[in-house]
């Protein structure tokens, strides 16, 4: 296989969204600015929503942008502006852990290339990978109720923890 | 998806970078063309004849011009920094709620092939992106270094969050009877759709979900943070919230995308309520309908947007705490409940 042959749109487009991230997420933990780390944060999971679009994960992308980028991130914001209102560097961004981070990192890192590896090898994307949010709620409603349930049931718990934490009788 | 489809329009036979060159150009056109009608319209002319004054008359034609005249003064001035801002978030921040705008558009159908990408989940896709522009905003009020930019940008984001909520909810039971979150196949929907067995104008959806549409223009006015909902820009209180320390081409950025937003938010609720491009009588797949389509969506948003602004022009603001309390404990509920009945009538009807 030539290097030509690789060279379609979706490789190419891959390389320059997935460079994007890799620069950004190195900003995002090497940036001295809280606010500014967040922002970074927006363009890698700008990016993620990306290459969801790229595999033809049309709903899995747009929830990326609608949940991530749409709410966590400006509550992130929301909350950072709400607390430090000094516009600049900060003195305690660093870790003193660095090592112990690093090597946590490389783990991830180690343990999802190996997951997608042995699961998918050298298989090939069709031409066609688009999924329509009918299969996706179809499959989400019939084939996987149960961890839907479960999952629905773990986040009203966790919502109505938040509040029991937050509320001061 | 519609990329073959609109190979053939009219016998014209386009490859796809010359379609997409096109619909960038219609597209970038489209949005400054939206705002200048939308803002001399009514923002000129409407309010200043219910407040019973002529309005702008010098520049052209009853004052025409006069929003061409603004836009070139804007482009002439100095590019200003306040001097503590942080420079980069400061100068992106009104690109990215323009970028917000763009995005809507990418899904708005005028015509069952005029569309620049008709997504399969294009509904969900301009809730989406219409929620990017909070960051933006975020970052205006963060970034000017000014105590009011940053409580505009706070009340901003407060508001936008809760908005949001209602907002998407209203659609739903859109999206429950039409079966799809395609934007031209809710079109179709309606277009195909019988009145108690006459199928004459076909079914617009407002017929089944005014609650749905009311609750839906309210939450857009919050979104655009257009009185009664201006808290975030309260010119009296916080002389102009995040744009306080904005001026020039960055300040013409935010008017182009708030009256573009308008404009989109107006041809999604023509869409999705009154029966988008469809005029009975033709097929729906016509041809035809990618020239008229335009044109009777451009009425139906004009329409819609009368609205938008008859309420902003006629409601004094509302508190900040009435805002919330209005969201959280009118709209979110009523659109639940919406919901529940649309789904009811959808099973058993």
């Amino acid at each position: 296989m030539s290097v030509f042959s690789l060279l379609v749109a979706q490789n190419v487009v891959f390389w320059v969204i997935a460079a994007l991230m890799v620069f950004a997420a190195l900003r995002l933990v090497t940036t001295r600015n809280v606010v500014h780390a967040a922002l970074y944060l927006v363009g890698v999971l700008g990016g993620v929503a990306a290459l969801f679009l790229l595999m033809g994960a049309e709903f899995v992308g747009i929830t990326q942008i609608l949940i991530y980028i749409g709410a966590v991130i400006i509550l992130f914001l929301f909350g950072i502006m709400l607390t430090r209102t000094r516009i600049g560097d900060e003195e305690k961004t660093d870790h003193r852990n660095r090592l112990g981070a690093i090597l946590a990192g490389l783990a991830v890192a180690g343990v999802t290339i190996y997951t997608v590896i042995a699961g998918f090898g050298d298989a090939e994307l069709g031409a066609d990978t688009r999924t329509t949010t009918a299969e996706v709620s179809d499959s989400i409603f019939s084939q996987y109720i149960i961890p839907f349930e479960a999952v629905s049931v773990l986040l009203l718990a966790a919502l109505i923890g938040a509040i029991v934490v937050a509320r001061r009788e | 998806m519609s990329a073959a489809a609109s190979l053939s329009v009219f016998a014209v036979e386009l490859a796809y970078w010359q379609q997409t060159a096109i619909k960038l150009v219609v597209v970038a056109i489209v949005i400054p063309t939206a705002a200048l009608i939308l803002g001399y319209v009514f923002l000129l002319k409407m309010m200043s004849f219910m407040q019973s004054r002529l309005g702008p008359m010098e520049a052209g034609p009853h004052g025409s011009l006069q929003l061409l005249a603004d836009g070139l003064k804007f482009l002439q001035k100095e590019d200003v920094f306040p001097r503590r801002a942080d420079r980069a978030v400061f100068a992106l921040a009104p690109a990215v709620v323009l970028i917000s705008t763009f995005l809507l558009y990418v899904v708005l159908p005028m015509g069952p092939d005029a569309v620049v990408s008709g997504l399969d989940a294009g509904l969900f896709f301009a809730l989406a992106v219409a929620s990017l522009s909070v960051i933006g905003v975020l970052m205006a009020g963060w970034g000017s270094a000014n105590k009011y930019a940053l409580m505009g940008g706070m009340r901003a984001a407060g508001q936008l969050i809760a908005y949001e909520l209602p907002l998407v909810l209203a659609v739903m039971g859109v999206v429950i009877q039409a079966g799809t979150l395609d934007l031209n196949k809710i079109v179709v929907a309606q277009a195909t759709g019988e009145l108690f067995g006459w199928g004459g104008i076909g079914f617009p959806f407002i017929l089944t979900q005014f609650v749905g549409f009311a609750i839906f223009l309210v939450a857009v006015q919050a979104e655009l943070t257009q009185p009664p909902f201006d808290m975030p820009v309260a010119e009296s209180e916080l002389v102009g919230g995040y744009q306080v320390e904005y001026t020039g081409f960055r300040f013409l950025f935010f008017f182009m995308a708030e009256f573009g937003t308008a404009f989109a938010f107006a041809g999604i609720a023509s869409v999705l309520f009154l029966g988008g491009w469809y005029v009975p009588g033709f097929d729906v797949d016509s041809n035809w309908l990618n020239l008229v389509g335009p044109i009777v969506m451009f009425v139906k948003i004009m329409a819609v947007s009368a609205l938008i602004f008859w309420f902003r022009f006629t409601f004094p603001r509302l508190r900040e705490d009435q805002l919330q309390k209005f969201a959280w404990k009118v709209l979110i509920p009523l659109s639940l409940l919406n919901i529940v009945m649309t789904g009811i009538f959808k099973v058993f009807v």
